[in-house]
């Protein structure tokens, strides 16, 4: 027997109870571990945006489309390099749950748009050449198994064809890589004037424009300029940076950033008090053993440490099989949703966050139980000796 | 009083008060009290209830320190002591036996065996081995993988015994370490002291309210406003 083994069998004096607490514990920590996984996976698009990328969408709303024509009047804007536009087709492959992000875009000015992309040479002439190609990036090409010269028809759930059908057929001709890992390939692109031409309804339309600047600096002036064009137009405009542009996308699925820290901080501040509360009660009913400690020569300090080092234990066990199960959670759903949330999965940051929440939800419901034991008195506590 | 501090004083009391404060009311226990125990004896202390028994075992066994006066273990004072010192003191000299045997719940017999030897710098299978030991000399090592609660009260008394002589220090304080057992048990947990004082040589200093229990010792002081009056034993 030694210390830790005492720190432990005190733990663990009331079993139930003890179980129950690590419980508590570990549902927190499960819950911090897949949020904050999905929040991560979110977010990375905000991370990845250019600073010189602006998006343009309609002012009543980015789902709202505009009109072609404003592609070629927004080239004309001062500071303005390069205008490239895409529209949400809202793809699926074979069956509805096999989602596939999918967008008509105008190609040769969204590879310049988007140059982080890359391919080779003889894909991105094909790509810009074949009228049917779909260039599907790399994560989603593997997860459907697709492999270039692959006819693959998508089935839109949004729009329709003039002979009432929403399966377009598509030939892979090209796939992209990006030059950096953070950035998605979990989409694919294809011939705005392809889907155009088909259209059943809402023709020579776009759904939002992405304008790179001369110049960052010049972000804001360029912004103005654009809404300004179209002011009082039926398609007014919003012009923003594709970092604020990916943030309201985010916030129009809910403000995921206020959910999830309402949603942590519940359960922390639920936890916080029920491990507080339960470990003062725990070091109470044991005034007397701890009295008894005290006078076979166990200082106060050592009490106090002793003491803490059972809620570290509590909090650690709790933590980590919270943790662990978030992980097996998330590791299963990223499979699944490679395509859809690219990057999910429990990173170092997360990890790392979790062990610091750990540290800190053990100092503050330990230090008060810890504070009690140490000054537990022995004449008072044991009465008689 | 250099003539007190013998080879063969254990504990010397010189002019010890004792006093509490209820209140603004002050409660002296002891005034002046001068007395000195001698390594090797067998005391027990008697005396009506409140009377300040489990006081002066608090003010030897170094729980509590004494209002005024010195006391000295072995010509060392130990009543200006700090509360780490004073712990660590204890663990080195002195066991203690409790009317209740006050065994940790959590633990086996020998784990609470061991509890003090934490407090001593030995390796874990040194620990193990002196625990055995200790739970022999007792007669209950057939128990050792018991918890407190599987073993009647004269078997956890005898396994609190063990607790407090495993570390082998000078002296044992037992407060009524029989009045919670029946009369044959508390018989043979005194005789298992009076063996520890014969035979090993320990000095122990025992509270009791019972007369048969104080005959078990070489000498009986009685405690009375203050004051100890010495009375050999019959025994
Ligand atoms: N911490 C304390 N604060 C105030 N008064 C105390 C304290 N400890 C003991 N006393 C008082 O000191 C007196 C002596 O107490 P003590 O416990 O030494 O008596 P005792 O002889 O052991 O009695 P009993 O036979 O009932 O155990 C009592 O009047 C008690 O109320
Ligand atoms: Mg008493």
């Amino acid at each position: 027997m030694n210390r830790a083994t005492l720190v432990r069998k005190s733990l663990f004096r009331k079993k139930v109870r003890a179980i129950l607490l690590i419980l508590s514990i570990a549902i927190a920590f499960f819950i911090f571990g897949a949020l904050g996984a999905f929040y991560k996976a979110f977010n990375s698009g905000v991370e990845v945006a250019a600073a010189d990328r602006l998006v343009t969408v309609n002012k009543i709303n980015f789902t709202v489309t505009m009109p072609l024509a404003y592609q070629a009047r927004v080239a004309q804007v001062e500071g303005v390099r390069n205008v490239s536009h895409a529209s949400w087709f809202g793809g699926y492959y074979q069956e509805p749950q096999n989602f596939v992000q999918t967008f008509a875009v105008d190609p040769e000015t969204y590879l310049i748009a988007y140059d982080e992309l890359t391919l080779p040479p003889e894909q991105r002439e094909a790509f810009l050449t074949d009228r049917t190609c779909l260039a599907a990036g790399r994560a989603l090409a593997n997860q459907y198994g697709w492999s270039l010269g692959d006819r693959i028809p998508l089935l839109s759930n949004i729009w329709q064809q003039q002979d009432g059908s929403s399966a377009w057929d598509f030939t892979i001709c090209a796939i992209f890589d990006a030059d950096d890992d953070a950035v998605p390939t979990n989409y694919a692109i294809f011939h705005y004037d392809y889907f155009n031409e088909t259209l059943a309804f809402n023709r020579d339309q776009l759904g939002w424009l992405i304008v790179s600047t001369t110049d960052p600096a010049l972000n804001a002036e360029v912004s103005q300029a654009i809404d300004a064009l179209f002011a009082n137009s039926p398609a007014e405009t919003e012009t923003t940076t594709e970092a604020a542009f990916t943030q309201a996308f985010l916030e129009q699925i809910g403000n995921i950033g206020l959910i999830l820290t309402s949603v942590i901080g519940a359960a922390f501040a639920t936890i916080l008090m029920i491990v507080g509360t339960t470990m003062v009660l725990a070091v109470d009913e044991r005034t007397k053993e701890i009295a008894v400690m005290k006078t076979l020569g166990f200082t106060a300090p050592s009490i106090f440490a002793m003491t803490l080092g059972e809620v570290f234990l509590l909090s650690l066990l709790g933590g980590l099989i919270g943790l662990g199960l978030a992980w097996t959670l998330v590791s299963l759903a990223a499979e699944s949703l490679a395509g859809f949330i690219p990057g999910l999965g429990i990173s170092l940051d997360i990890a790392l966050i979790a062990l610091a929440l750990m540290v800190g939800l053990a100092l503050l419901t330990g230090l008060l139980p810890a504070m009690r034991a140490m000054n537990v008195q022995i004449s008072t506590a044991l009465g008689k000796l | 009083m250099t003539e007190d501090l013998r080879q063969d004083t254990l504990y010397q009391l010189d002019h010890v008060s004792k006093s509490y404060t209820r209140g603004k009311e002050r409660v002296d226990i002891f005034t002046d009290l001068t007395m000195q125990i001698g390594r090797g004896e067998f005391i027990a202390i008697m005396g009506p209830s409140g009377s300040g028994k489990t006081t002066i075992l608090n003010l030897l066994g170094g729980i509590d320190r004494p209002s005024a006066g010195e006391i000295a273990f072995k010509g060392q004072r130990i009543d200006n002591l700090g509360q780490g010192k004073l712990a660590t003191w204890r663990a080195h000299n002195v066991g203690f036996i409790f009317q209740f045997y006050n065994l940790m719940p959590t633990l086996t017999a020998i784990e609470n065996v061991e509890l003090p030897l934490l407090l001593l710098k030995m390796s874990g299978k040194e620990r193990r081995r002196r625990a055995e030991t200790a739970l022999d000399i007792v007669g209950i090592a057939d128990r050792a993988g018991h918890k407190p609660r599987q073993l009647s009260g004269g078997q956890q008394q005898r396994v609190a015994i063990a607790r407090a002589i495993v570390a082998d220090p000078a002296v044992l304080m037992c407060d009524e370490p029989t009045g919670d057992l029946d009369r044959e048990s508390a018989n043979s947990v005194l005789e298992t002291l009076q063996l520890l004082n014969t035979e090993l040589g320990k000095t122990i200093v025992m509270v009791t309210h019972d007369p048969a229990a104080a005959s078990f010792a070489k000498k009986e002081l009685h405690l009375d406003k203050g004051r100890f009056v010495e009375r050999e034993a019959l025994a």
